[in-house]
């Protein structure tokens, strides 16, 4: 059973639950606080504490769990699972900490993909599954936002693969080996720029996975009161704030894997194992906060909500123009060096 | 249904009474066609308060006044404003000069805060809220000289009949002077905010469009009818208190842009050009504030006595930050009370231009077009028919109206 997983060391494996499982929740709800207080200090607010999250999941727990009258009782109840466990298996396939993925040798990128696609897929079940014409408007737009994302986001990993699987014979599209061969070392000047165009589009992605603002049109709360979650209550809004939670540690995280796969040990040589693991693992949680910060927490700060017509135009047209002319570039660099 | 025909799968969303994009109870009723808005029904009456009744009844006209100012929360200046004007005139008292202008310049910093609000509350609607906090955060400074002035931020109880109650003394001037020239200062930053901001542009350009021809069709009156192009002001048509000896011209969006549209954007612009236009107003009014008294009649028991004795009618119309409020009163001898009190806030015909606005944007765009007209209901609410035996709601067809308007002028010629 460890051999399956590529793992011989059972303390090492050990460590890998626990940081998936226990460190990447923990840590996914302590950088919500972190981003609602900074947001906080822009606006020139105060703003709650960084362990609000966790408070907010003991308070929702305590509550009563509403299921209304109207409501597909066992697709309501269902879809807040359904959310919190997707959103973990993404743990088991995104390197963390600086460490390989728990099944890291048996999943790549395209099920990565497929993986991020079903806890919105539980979202817009939820929300369909309410009976609510709020909850039914924030389906039918997190569908919208759904389709327009995944476009972008399958231009710069089959970019990012293609051109890793030049260098190598292994599968360009595990995690470990685009970790392996990082694409910031395999191309010329041209290449960088279409790789920092890369960046940004995943980036922007990272934005409408997480459903923040301009991209939070399917909770919208001016709007359309909530959207998706404006039936759920107690339990089953804790599940999906969880899930919710870990998606975006879990993309973010993707970010990191995709672009910045470098550990710090063996730059300055550290070699005792469990010093190394512990400098990785921060350097890892330093390079998840700078993306997460550029992300999302600034963007929202600065940004307005946009409509539906206008996410789908920028997803759909503006970003993925802009990825291909980052997988152009890419191109272009590789003719001419 | 025969061949060929379809039928449009349409569903209906109702906003309200209580929703996050409401900031008083009234409940929209939107017919939704995907993502876009077909139909549109307002329905109002959640926050009748009897006020005219009250006034009618029971409170004798000073005390009437105070109730004025609780019509609205924020527009807590121009309702005893109109109702001071309305019972001046059908009394027949004529306020000092001085009062005048104190009147003035309060009711152009109601202006300044009403319009930073507003543009909190709409930045707040199109998901913004960094610049919701900024906005407010830059209200408060009126806000403080409001209370320094007054004595309160909100209710401020400066409106006596035939004068106001507090003075606004030499010493007073220079924090006031102190706040305008803070607002002119930062008056560059808060128009680029507003205007230049890219997201900003997107969700109000082309929203909620009312051309000038529906905005006159539909009576809209003060900011929202100003960026529709119909030039009218209170202030500058039917100049009253200190107005008349300053030169105000109503505000158009096409003294920025040279053009008029009539979306949302257009009435930031025509609030945002107002701020400056009060902060200009209250400089000359402190320049030019002559002295004396500021009442009429400063023994409230002799003012009481004299607008019991008197008898008339009177309409005061002031340009509340939201356009025009009217406040029409009828004093009978001997009678406490004033006999008729009728006030027409200026979201009362606003509201009418409500589908117009909405039809045909999308859900997203409801939240900012509907804040867009600043929409005040506690004024608004007026009526409320309830059937005494079955205790049940209901309410009145234009017809009806119409057949009952005639009957009671009937009545009234007789």
């Amino acid at each position: 059973m460890l051999n399956l997983l590529g793992i011989d060391n059972p303390l090492e494996l050990a460590v890998i639950i626990v940081g998936s499982f226990i460190l990447a929740p923990v840590f996914g709800m302590l950088y919500r606080g972190i981003d609602r207080k900074l947001v906080a200090r822009m606006q020139g607010r105060i703003g709650p504490p960084i362990i609000q999250p966790f408070r907010d999941i003991r308070k929702l727990l305590m509550k009563e769990n509403i299921i209304p009258d109207g409501a597909i009782q066992w697709l309501f109840t269902a879809a807040p699972f359904i959310a919190l466990i997707a959103s973990a298996l993404l743990l088991l396939y995104i390197p963390l900490f600086g460490r390989g993925a728990l099944l890291g040798g048996t999943g790549d990128a395209i099920l990565v993909l497929y993986l991020l696609i079903i806890p919105s897929l539980a979202f817009v079940l939820g929300g369909f599954a309410s009976s609510s014409p709020y909850a039914t408007v924030g389906a039918q737009r997190e569908m919208v936002l759904m389709m327009s994302y995944e476009f972008p986001l399958a231009v710069v990993i089959v970019t990012l693969a293609s051109r890793i699987g030049l260098v190598t014979n292994a599968n360009p599209f595990m995690l470990a080996t685009i970790a392996a061969n990082p694409i910031w070392n395999l191309v010329g000047p041209l290449g960088i720029v279409g790789a920092l165009i890369l960046v940004f589009t995943l980036i922007v992605v990272t934005i409408g996975e997480a459903a923040k603002v301009p991209f939070d049109i399917a909770e919208a709360e001016t709007e359309i009161a909530g959207g998706l979650l404006v039936e759920y209550s107690g339990r089953n809004l804790s599940l999906f704030y969880l899930a919710d939670i870990i998606k975006a540690f879990a993309m973010v995280s993707l970010v990191v894997a995709l672009f910045f796969p470098y550990n710090l040990s063996p730059l300055v040589g550290i070699g005792i194992p469990v010093l190394a693991g512990i400098v990785d693992g921060l350097f890892f949680l330093i390079k998840v906060f700078v993306v997460m910060f550029l992300s999302i927490t600034l963007i929202r700060t600065a940004m307005a909500r946009f409509k539906i017509s206008q996410v789908s135009y920028i997803y759909i047209i503006a970003m993925t123009l802009i990825a291909l002319v980052g997988s152009i570039l890419i191109g272009i660099d590789l003719l001419v060096f | 249904m025969t061949v060929g025909e379809t039928r449009k799968a349409t569903y209906t969303i109702p906003i309200g009474p209580i929703h996050p994009a409401l900031k008083e109870p009234v409940r929209l009723d939107l017919t939704i066609d995907g993502e876009e808005v077909v139909g549109v029904d307002v329905a109002l009456g959640h926050v009748h308060r009897g006020i005219e009744w009250l006034g009618m009844h029971r409170n004798n006209p000073i005390q009437s006044l105070y109730l004025a100012e609780r019509i609205c929360g924020i527009c807590n200046v121009c309702h005893p404003f109109a109702f001071a004007m309305a019972v001046e005139q059908a009394a027949g008292i004529t306020p000092p000069e001085r009062a005048e202008y104190i009147r003035t310049i309060i009711a152009e910093m109601e202006r300044i805060h009403s319009h930073l609000l507003w543009a909190g509350v709409a930045a707040h609607e199109i998901g913004f809220d960094t610049i919701f906090y900024l906005a407010w955060r830059v209200r408060e400074d009126i806000m403080d000289v409001m209370e320094y002035v007054t004595g309160n931020r909100i209710t401020k109880g400066m409106f006596q009949i035939g004068g106001v109650r507090r003075d606004i003394t030499a010493e007073q001037l220079p924090r006031i002077r102190q706040s305008l020239e803070y607002y002119k200062s930062i008056f560059g930053q808060l128009k680029r905010v507003f205007l230049d901001d890219r997201t900003i542009r997107m969700r109000t350009k082309n929203v909620g469009i009312l051309k000038r021809e529906d905005a006159l069709k539909l009576l809209t009156c003060g900011p929202t009818g100003r960026a529709s192009g119909v030039a009218k002001d209170v202030r500058q048509d039917q100049a009253y208190a200190a107005y008349a000896d300053l030169d105000i011209k109503a505000i158009t969006p096409d003294i920025l842009t040279g053009t008029v549209v009539g979306d949302v954007y257009d009435r930031i612009i025509v609030r945002l050009l107002e701020v400056k236009q009060s902060i200009e107003i209250i400089e000359q009014c402190i320049e030019k504030m002559p002295s004396g008294p500021i009442l009429a009649q400063p023994k409230t028991a002799a003012l009481l006595n004299a607008l019991t004795k008197a008898e008339g009618e009177g309409i005061g119309r002031a340009e509340a930050p939201r356009g025009e409020v009217i406040h029409y009163v009828r004093l009978e001898a001997g009678r406490e009370t004033v006999s008729t009190w009728k006030v027409r806030a200026p979201t009362y015909t606003n509201l009418m231009a409500m589908p117009t606005l909405l039809i045909g944007g999308q859900i997203a765009d409801v939240p900012i077009a509907f804040a867009s007209i600043d929409p005040c209901f506690s004024c608004t609410n007026r009526a409320v028919i309830v059937d005494r035996k079955t205790n049940k709601k209901f309410l009145l067809t234009d017809k009806e109206l119409r057949e009952l308007s005639i009957e009671k002028t009937r009545k009234l010629k007789c």
